[in-house]
């Protein structure tokens, strides 16, 4: 019996701040801009908006100020913190209170200016306060963390240092075909692997950007989708699961709850891994690429350092992965989850460019969160697809 | 209602009592009486099976290294700093460091020792090569 779920919702539109240094912005001012945009982009406003889904690192009480700076009395409201990945759970949550009639218009929106902040030595949250028996060993986080799965995946399976930088090289070729991205210069696998050392395994060029930016987008009923300027991106899946918070927690260095999150998605959307047309990660670090290749069934375990040293991600290889060049090349604010989501839309209404993956009808969105704590795979569509 | 006392959440917390445990000079683990899982970090349940009945052991602190980094920083900060997750022989898993070795010299697979030690004043479980 097909899911309740599956083609139930649709993102009808994104909206996108400028990415990099917005100096002179607030969050919240980037959030509610990229809301404005996603919302001008689905012929709505604010007014519209009767559920409201978000996150942040900022500040306990986000989610309400979010409703009071917008404007925004909702009848449904999700602002769980499971770190990057919330913004891909955000559209989990949506597409039930959609589904079940709790609300029609759904914002899903963040605001970031990490970047700004970094430079301004200003403090935000940190992730690490009260994480337990693990805060008072003041170790480098995120960074460490994902530095010692990818250890234990080149122990366990052979991955190479070359591979890994195959995936931020990768990674770069799609962000030379995305004029937004941040990161536009020729990148060579021998730059990336001799490149200063910030936790071994990773070099500098293993690590995501610090960016200002913000994303929103807007979805609403399947039934109502069809009325909106642009076509509709269908959601046919979606799964969420969390294995740990902190990485000495985590019962299997080379193994995600994307492991979990990933067939709950296909299954819903009565497809399989061949089915993608293209693959949005997120891409905090490059071993990130090569786990969700594994735990989401593109490749068998361990096999996803030839796969991808095989030039299969980048651009006309095999299987397009993060086309905007992800969170290492193209932008990563604090959160980047809303951004493998809206490269997704991108892709499918087929408006991407230079970079656009011809006749994509199918997309896949892995959001990542924590330290590859929690994963949320979504699977869009077009209205072919339903 | 349970009575209090025969409650297994009566008395200090298991945070408490594996501080204690620090602070005496013992490395204090808990071992579920229901599915004979080690729980580690200390925990009121059994993140195995939900049981709230356990015992507490004493921890051979014989550990092995599941995975290690070398946190890089300029000697005029501090110098490299290994960080490691190690597994321990009675079963559970935690982020340490290994210490009293040259930090890229920790290797995964390598058999080592828990002390307890310091950061930053406050007590905590550190290894050293066995
Ligand atoms: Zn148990």
């Amino acid at each position: 019996m097909t899911h309740p779920l599956r083609g139930s919702s649709a993102v009808v539109g994104i909206g996108l701040t400028e990415f990099g240094d917005l100096p002179g912005k607030t969050a919240i001012e980037v959030l509610a801009e990229a809301s404005h945009n996603a919302l001008a982009d689905a012929g709505l406003t604010l007014r519209d908006v009767d559920g409201l889904f978000t996150s942040s690192m900022e500040r306990v009480f986000h989610p309400l100020q979010v409703c009071e700076y917008l404007g925004v009395q909702p009848k449904v409201i999700d602002g769980t913190n499971i770190g990057g990945s919330a913004f891909v759970n955000c559209v989990h949550t949506a597409a039930m209170a959609i589904a079940t009639g709790e609300c029609e218009v759904a914002l899903i929106c963040y605001g970031s200016i990490s970047r700004s902040n970094r430079k301004n030595k200003v403090r935000g949250a940190n992730p690490n306060a009260g994480a337990l028996h693990m805060s008072e060993y003041q170790s480098r986080q995120p960074i460490v963390s994902y530095a010692m799965a990818a250890a234990r995946h080149m122990y366990q399976y052979g991955t190479t240092r070359e591979q890994l930088s195959h995936v931020a090289v990768s990674a770069r070729q799609w962000a030379m075909k995305n004029p937004r991205a941040e990161m536009r210069d020729p990148l060579t696998v021998e730059e990336v692997s001799n490149a200063r050392l910030i936790c071994d395994p990773f070099t500098l060029f293993d690590c995501c950007l610090v960016s200002d930016a913000g994303a929103a987008i807007v979805m609403t009923s399947a039934e109502r989708a069809k009325d909106f300027p642009h076509k509709p991106v269908y959601l046919l899946g979606i799964g969420t699961a969390i294995t740990h918070d902190q990485i000495g927690q985590m019962p299997d260095l080379t193994v995600t709850a994307a492991a979990q999150s990933g067939p709950r998605a296909f299954a819903m959307a009565e497809m399989k891994p061949s089915d993608i047309d293209v693959a949005e990660f997120y891409d905090a670090f490059t071993i990130n690429t090569l786990l969700f290749l594994e735990d989401l069934g593109f490749v068998p375990k361990g096999e996803a350092g030839p796969f991808v040293a095989d030039g299969n991600i980048a651009p006309g290889g095999s299987l397009p992965v993060n086309t905007n060049g992800g969170g290492l090349s193209c932008v990563h604010p604090g959160m980047y989850g809303m951004f493998v989501t809206i490269e997704a839309v991108e892709q499918l209404r087929g408006g991407c460019g230079e970079r656009q993956i011809d006749g994509a009808q199918v997309a896949l969105a892995n959001g990542n969160g924590g330290v590859l704590s929690s994963q949320v795979t979504a699977i869009y569509g077009t209205d072919e697809t339903l | 209602m349970a009575d209090s006392a025969s409650s297994p959440f009566a008395g200090d917390g298991p945070e408490l009592t594996f501080r204690k445990g620090l602070d005496s000079g013992e490395f204090k683990i808990q071992k579920c009486n229901d599915c004979g899982s080690t729980i580690y970090y200390p925990r009121a349940v059994c993140n195995h099976c939900g049981s709230a009945n356990y015992s507490w052991h004493t921890a051979s602190g014989n550990g092995t290294v599941y995975s290690t980094s070398v946190e890089r920083t300029p000697p005029e900060k501090g110098g490299n700093q290994n960080l490691a997750i190690i597994d321990l022989e009675e079963g559970g898993r935690l982020m340490s460091r290994v210490v009293d070795i040259d930090p890229t010299e920790v290797k995964i697979g390598m058999a080592v020792k828990a002390f307890i030690g310091e950061i930053g004043g406050t007590k905590l479980i550190l290894f050293r090569p066995a």
